[in-house]
């Protein structure tokens, strides 16, 4: 095990962290603002996916097909915000889990009838090789990509959030949406922008994995659960917690499968080892989930006093 | 279980049977119908499959004039919904209230399993287009149960061999950590004879595979052989290529993971990639010929090897209804029709061994552009890499007769 290796585990794992915060940055803001549990959210994610690679086969470019399926997937949150998940607030949780899990059913083959189970979608050839970062270390340029756009994204986000306005009512609406509302803030107005702020983000995260991933219809239900779990880690309404709590669980995940199966080589007998890595590696994420949650219930980053 | 067996016993007996006469056959009457239940997954994200099987069944049944064996035949199509349970209560209201003469269609292992004891139970046949577990082909091994389709771990044993005649030398491979992983790759090392330097157990519907990946680097083998079924292969395969992987080290598929449903999601990085399967689109038989041209007529669309399936099982069951005269009442004389198996695959050379299973040839396939255009197709190499396979479990098959 060479530290080259450990180190280019530890940029795999920050890459698919960046990607998983695109995906749970929009949704721990809905979670959080409007108390509003969207299973649906790994909809706009598939949703985003087959619109890029819609337009990138139509377009011939992959910066317009993403840039597209942005726009377009963000008017899409929008008007499903409006039109239908606005009537779900003041509801209970049961509820809303039931009707937007319907949304996944009538998502799912809604896509399907448009475009078909799966479309193709490859990377842009210009970065189809690998980079060399260090003597002996090449990494996919691709991936390096991903990388920066994530970066930059999350960077963004954070000056949304902690510097300008709509961040400071965003923020407001978090901790306490009812003092919100009394001070005079369209609420309505600014959950649809959230809303359609975070389903873009979920489409910028489903075209840039695309070329990565399967575009195919159920896309968004395996990603959505470590959504989620990133949510719960981070604190629910968190921006900052859902970015930090994406990293760690990014990390966990591929250093679980990486060193750590190698660690368990070198203290226990090989049969054992290759029976519990594995194993261990599938729940590392949970275990660490549930240890944030023992020792502080609110996640790492609480909103709410 | 043992309910068939009696039936089938007592068949043969009624000549000499003078009592216990409360199960023997009635003097068998020519149906004037085929009924067929056809229970797959037709919904959903795994309903691919599925569909592909019911389009090549249905194919066959449109081309016989509607007919099996000469009688007009029902098919009755219906969704599992990828569940096992739905399958089950499918499965039960097929054969109990519909009184259909043979099941067929399920895709996946797991849910066949859930679902076969409905047929078996009740003495009805059950046809295998796609699901053979080993357990089947084994100690569980049925006189109603019939695989059309191939051994769960064949096309493994297949991409062992082809990489023992192309001299590869060490090899890693992946699977998912679940039963059908272990199994899978079990075939492959039962054939192979080359050095394994890493087998990597993933989670069940992993999606990002960079650190295997960067394992397989490290370890530097001259293959790598994966059995990662579905969207997780899709994900592998586009990360490898992606990762320049394909440059110094040569990735071998089994044949479902490189077929036209996966071809057209990883579009042009599938080129040049080697796979093992029973069948090929290129085979010049003129079964398939047929195949593929009624088929691309009827759907616009190239035929997976599930959809081969589906055609062949089709073919089956026509074949079992002409020798016996519709004469389907009589279970000893259908079963012995479908054991011969008297009809023209579009795989070739095909029949059945004393475990119902096939014994039949495996083919190396290569994904390379279509001839007729319109992006990329497999196609096999002229010699078999296995021939006349049959499968490693039917020494532990007590067939009850």
């Amino acid at each position: 095990m060479s530290g080259l290796l450990v180190l280019e585990q530890l940029l795999n794992g920050l890459q698919f962290g960046l990607m998983l915060f695109l995906l749970a940055a929009g949704l721990t803001l809905v979670f959080g603002v409007m108390d509003m549990i969207n299973l649906a959210h790994g909809s706009l994610y598939m949703v985003g996916a087959f619109l890029a690679a819609w337009l990138v086969g139509i377009t011939g470019s992959f910066v317009l097909g993403v840039l597209g399926a942005m726009l377009l997937t963000g008017l899409f949150g929008m008007v499903l915000e409006s039109g239908l998940l606005r009537s779900l607030y003041r509801r209970d949780h049961l509820s809303q889990v039931l009707a937007t899990y319907a949304l996944i059913l009538i998502l799912n083959d809604g896509v399907k009838m448009l475009f078909g189970n799966d479309l193709p979608l490859s990377a842009p050839a210009a970065l189809a090789g690998s980079v060399q970062l260090l003597p002996g270390l090449n990494y996919p340029a691709y991936r390096l990509l991903i990388l920066g756009v994530g970066l930059l994204l999350a960077l963004l986000l954070y000056l949304l959030v902690q510097k300008t306005r709509l961040g400071a009512l965003v923020r407001a609406g978090a901790s306490n949406r009812d003092m919100t509302l009394v001070m005079g803030v369209d609420i309505g107005r600014l959950f649809t922008l959230v809303f359609g702020i975070g389903a873009a983000l979920c489409a910028v995260a489903g075209a840039l994995l695309g070329p990565l991933l399967a575009v195919q219809v159920g896309m968004g239900e395996n990603i959505l659960i470590l959504a989620f779990v990133v949510v719960v880690i981070g604190g629910i309404g968190s921006i900052r917690g859902a970015l930090i709590g994406a990293v760690l669980v990014g990390c966990i995940d591929t250093l679980g499968r990486s060193l750590l199966q190698h660690a368990l080589r070198e203290v226990l007998p090989p049969q054992w080892a290759s029976a519990a890595g594995p194993a261990f590696a599938s729940i590392a994420v949970y275990v660490f989930m549930a240890a944030v949650l023992a020792l502080k219930p609110q996640g790492l980053f609480p909103v709410r006093a | 279980m043992t309910q068939p067996t009696r039936i089938f016993k007592q068949s043969l007996a009624t000549a000499l049977a003078t009592s216990c006469l409360a199960f023997a056959v009635p003097l068998a009457q020519a149906a004037d119908k085929v009924k067929v239940g056809f229970v797959s997954t037709l919904s959903g994200p795994s309903s691919a499959l599925g569909v592909d099987i019911r389009d090549g069944f249905l194919l066959a049944v449109k081309l016989n004039g509607g007919k099996l064996g000469g009688l007009p035949a029902e098919v009755l199509v219906s969704d599992d919904q990828f569940k096992p349970d739905v399958a089950k209560q499918l499965f039960e209201k097929n054969i109990k209230r519909d009184k259909v003469d043979f099941m067929t269609g399920v895709v996946f292992s797991n849910i066949m399993l859930a679902a076969l004891p409905e047929a078996l139970d009740n003495n009805t046949f059950y046809i295998s287009p796609n699901a053979a577990p080993s357990s089947i082909a084994g100690k569980d091994c049925n006189p109603l149960f019939f695989a059309v389709s191939w051994p769960n771990d064949a096309y493994h044993e297949a991409a062992g061999q082809f990489a023992n005649t192309r001299d590869l030398k060490s090899v890693y491979l992946v699977a998912p950590n679940y039963q059908a992983g272990k199994d899978s790759l079990a075939g492959f090392k039962r054939m192979y004879k080359g050095q394994v330097v890493g087998e990597n157990y993933t989670k069940l519907g992993q999606l990002d595979y960079a650190a295997e990946l960067a394992e397989i680097r490290a370890a530097k083998p001259q293959a790598v052989y994966i059995f990662l079924p579905g969207g997780m292969g899709i994900n592998f395969i586009k990360q490898y290529v992606g990762a320049g992987l394909g440059k110094d080290t040569t990735l071998l598929l089994p044949g479902f993971s490189a077929d036209q449903d996966v071809i057209k999601p990883v579009g042009e990085a599938m080129a040049g990639l080697f796979n093992t399967a029973h069948w090929s689109p290129d085979f010049s038989n003129p079964a398939n010929q047929k195949f593929m041209a009624e088929f691309q007529k009827e759907y616009g669309r190239i035929p997976t090897l599930y959809a081969s399936q589906g055609y062949d099982a089709a073919l089956l069951i026509n074949a079992a209804v002409r020798d016996t005269k519709g004469k389907l009442e009589d279970r000893a004389a259908v079963r012995k029709a479908l054991q011969a198996a008297k009809f023209d695959s579009v795989r070739g050379p095909f029949k059945f061994n004393t475990n119902q299973y096939p014994i039949q040839n495996y083919y190396v396939r290569v994904v390379g552009n279509n001839p007729n255009g319109g992006g990329l197709i497999n196609k096999s190499f002229g010699e078999p890499i296995l021939r006349e396979r049959g499968d490693a479990y039917v020494q532990d098959c007590k067939m009850k007769n």
